[in-house]
């Protein structure tokens, strides 16, 4: 009974959704002020539909209704309760579900704080999440039922969870990440409304920015998570694998770095106002043409579901829909909005046209790595695959490019500036930069290039913001008054672009200094990484809730002393017979020690072993969680609290024949 | 000419000039880092090249798994019920990795026709199939179960 609730809620939020789609919109054309004011009312009935709905499947799943498909498919009964909990969204339905619960989520939450908003504008940015809702929900209904029942015969156990997900790490990994994805929609709608309506000015970009800077931190913290999940539960040790489904989450991220520094220049100076709205347009798209690549399977990938071309075909029209009719939305409204404005070469204007036009070309390259092989098939010229080399050689010089300018960022005028001002306010903070590039590679030998580079750079840009926040701070009277008068937005610029210079350290010292070695080993023997001892112990056979383990017992030892046990498991599920690698990690603020169990190999009980020697790989993931604290600052920003109507007469619904 | 045209003028010399790097370094990424992808009829009938970044997938042949005694080098047979392709590798084989189920193994030709792979890739769920694998394996009339269509 409660499945078929969850299921016809869904439908009721479906019909809530069209209405939401239709009549606040025609209420923006025809000027129709009750119609509009239907719109946060229908925006919060969808919430509460949808949640029940949710509710209902989850319900499923810990009741342990094995009738209903998707529970006999990705649960158990001896699951632990948690990972059932997670298992919602471990599956192609469930998932889907829980992507329209966090739209629809985003959808109310555009309704009760966007208060201030015009009626119009608030109307017709929540008409277009509601067009989105609709698509989705009717993806969900149409092609990918989750409350699909297995009757008359339902199995008496189900088939378990795939062990890969069950994991602390996927239980949040996919919420935050969707909570990205989908909160894009926002910047999206915010940015059709507005062309909607012609008014592309800079109220508008003051709206749309908190929104969209919230949605790219949880992106930002949902592809760290993912990152930091790959390395340790995947077992192979690595990070980013540039793989299909990695990419699909990475370019709606970077081209939502451009669009919010873009925002900026949009909200400050009035600039940028239809790139602004074409780059809204590109990040909510790609979130789609993400979705799309992870649900069709067209790409080899270790992400994809087992997947049916009929959900690829749905979202490939989904897309062509939401694509096609944006931009041909924005060639019309387009051209009556640009701008007059001047800016100087020297300006804060051109730094961030430049950051716009790295992040767009690394989008682009990452996009067409990711597209090359379903292009090259659909020439009939094979079935190719592009691997990390490619991208790792066009993106990482782009990312070397950004950074040496973002050093002059934070404290570049608007308008225009000079050449000799740079050089003064800068100079501390060059030095300083260059003086960390050639001592700090020096506290590990042997001496690394790259590895300088990176810290000069990162240095640069840490440099440059002390230097920055001093510069702005030393008129006041105490130094407390003076950060005081740092505003929350400053504070995130800060965080973010640190975070970058975190990542910058993490990245490239991991990559240069990693030490892996795959050996033979058995108890007993013991081998030296890096200054650390491995002794293997022994082997020994461990029950879990739901699986029987083989853990392989060591002892690291350093000078002497003995460091740390670690104690890899190599599990098998009961109920899939799938094995699986738990590896043994830790962590540390300068290196991660990292054991992993291979398959045993030979006689005498010896295992294949990877141990792993990861230096400042930590700092990639922290510089993660602070770009995305820096996200999330932002908002905190007085001035988009006092949202007034800068306009009234664009409030009232008279205006509105200007459609 | 007018200011603002000006403007105009050098922004787009200078996305022009942006862009036609990156595409350059794009190409030249691309040129080394593709991976063709061939069934194993197409290795046995000698399609693919030697020496050459290539995958081949396929099925893992019953009882062809041998692992050598004193290091990690391990040897089995990809096949596509037609023909089939001797692989070796040396490492650590992912968890899914089994006789009787699917994998891609990436490496190069040499002059015997094994293929020297630097990375094997399995399947990671149950009923996930690399689609390259299922297409080969439908080619030569088989499901991706291995049983005759």
């Amino acid at each position: 009974m409660i499945p078929e609730i969850g299921h016809f809620v869904l439908i009721v939020a479906l019909c809530l959704a069209v209405l939401l789609t239709v009549v606040p919109m025609w209420g923006a054309w025809a000027g129709n002020a009750r119609a509009m004011r239907l719109a946060p009312g229908l925006a919060i009935g969808i919430l509460v539909f949808v949640a029940i709905s949710y509710i209902c499947l989850t319900w499923a799943f810990l009741q342990d209704d094995f009738t209903v498909k998707v529970v006999a498919g990705n649960s158990n009964s001896l699951l632990p309760v948690m990972y059932k909990f997670s298992a919602v969204w471990g599956n192609h339905e469930g998932s889907l579900i829980l992507w329209i619960l966090i739209l629809a989520s985003w959808t109310a939450a555009v309704a009760v704080f966007s208060r201030e908003l015009p009626l119009i504008m608030l109307a017709r940015v929540l008409s277009v999440m509601g067009a989105i809702g609709v698509g989705f929900m009717s993806f969900s209904l149409f092609t990918s039922n989750a409350f699909e029942r297995l009757l008359p015969v339902a199995p008496l156990d189900g088939n378990d969870l795939n062990p890969l997900l069950q994991d602390p790490g996927l239980i949040i990994h996919p919420p935050l990440l969707y909570m990205g994805y989908v909160g894009f929609s926002v910047a999206f709608a915010f940015a059709i409304a507005a062309l909607l309506g012609g008014r592309l000015d800079a109220s508008w970009a003051r709206w749309s920015r908190p929104w969209t800077n919230v949605a790219w931190a949880f992106l930002t913290l949902g592809i760290m998570l993912g990152s930091w999940w790959a390395y340790y539960e995947l077992g192979w040790g690595g990070w980013w694998f540039w793989d299909p489904v990695e990419n699909a989450s990475f370019m709606p991220w970077l081209a939502g770095t451009a669009l919010v520094h873009s925002l900026a220049v949009t909200e400050k100076r009035g600039l940028f106002k239809s790139w602004t709205v074409l780059l809204a347009i590109f990040a909510f798209s790609l979130s789609l043409l993400g979705t799309f690549l992870v649900r069709s399977g067209v790409l080899t990938s270790v992400h994809a579901f087992a997947t049916d071309p009929e959900r690829g075909l749905f979202i490939l029209i989904f897309l062509a829909i939401v694509v096609g009719s944006s931009l041909v939305l924005y060639a019309l409204r387009a051209p009556s909005v640009s701008s007059r404005v001047r800016f100087e070469w020297l300006s804060r204007e051109s730094l961030l046209l430049y950051n716009n036009v790295v992040f767009l070309v690394a989008t682009l390259t990452v996009l067409f790595g990711t597209l090359f092989p379903l292009l090259v098939d659909a020439l009939g010229q094979g079935k190719v695959s592009v691997g990390p080399p490619y991208f790792n050689a066009v993106f990482v010089p782009l990312m070397a490019l950004l950074a040496p300018v973002m050093g002059f960022g934070p404290t570049s005028r608007w308008k225009r500036d000079s050449w000799s001002r740079w050089q003064v306010r800068l100079a501390p903070a060059a030095i300083a930069a260059v003086a960390c590039g050639i001592t700090l590679p020096l506290l590990n030998a042997p001496y690394n290039i790259w590895v300088a580079i990176a810290v000069l750079l990162a240095a640069w840009l840490l440099f440059g913001l002390l230097q920055d926040i001093w510069l702005r701070m030393r008129t006041a009277k105490t130094a407390w008054a003076g950060l005081r008068r740092l505003t929350p937005s400053y504070w995130g610029m800060v965080l973010a672009h640190l975070g970058f210079a975190a990542c910058i350290v993490g990245v490239v010292a991991t990559s240069q200094y990693a030490i892996e070695h795959d050996l033979k080993m058995q108890p007993g023997d013991s081998r030296e990484l890096a200054g650390y001892e491995f002794r293997f112990m022994s082997v020994a056979q461990v029950p879990g809730p739901n699986y029987v383990a083989d853990e392989a017992r060591f002892e690291v030892w350093r000078n002497g002393e003995l460091l740390t046990r670690l104690a890899p498991q190599k599990r098998r599920y009961l109920a899939s017979g799938q094995v699986m690698t738990e590896a043994a990690i830790d962590a540390g603020v300068f290196r991660d020690l990292f054991v992993a169990m291979g398959e045993p190999v030979g006689v005498e009980g010896a295992w294949a072993i990877r141990l792993h020697y990861k230096p400042m790989i930590r700092w990639m993931w922290f510089g993660a969680i602070m770009m995305a604290a820096g996200g999330f600052a932002t908002v905190l920003d007085r001035r988009y609290r006092r949202q007034r109507v800068s306009d009234p007469a664009a409030a009232s619904p008279g205006l509105a024949h200007g459609v | 000419m007018h200011p603002v045209r000006r403007q105009r003028l050098v922004l787009v010399v200078f996305v022009v000039l942006f862009s036609s790097a990156a595409i350059g370094l794009v190409l030249y990424a691309l040129r080394g880092n593709i991976n063709l992808f061939y069934p194993p009829s197409e290795v046995a009938a000698g399609l693919a090249p030697v020496g050459k970044p290539l995958r081949v997938g396929g099925m893992v042949e019953k009882g062809s798994i041998v692992r050598d005694d004193s290091s990690l080098r391990v040897s089995f047979r990809l096949t596509d019920y037609q023909s089939s392709v001797d692989v070796v590798y040396v490492g650590i084989l992912p968890d899914l990795f089994d006789e009787d189920e699917g994998a891609v193994a990436a490496g190069k030709l040499n002059a015997n026709g094994v293929l020297e792979a630097t990375e094997v890739l399995a399947k990671h769920d149950e009923n996930y199939m690399p689609p390259e694998v299922a297409e080969a394996l439908k080619a030569s009339g088989h499901d991706i179960k291995g049983k005759p269509i």
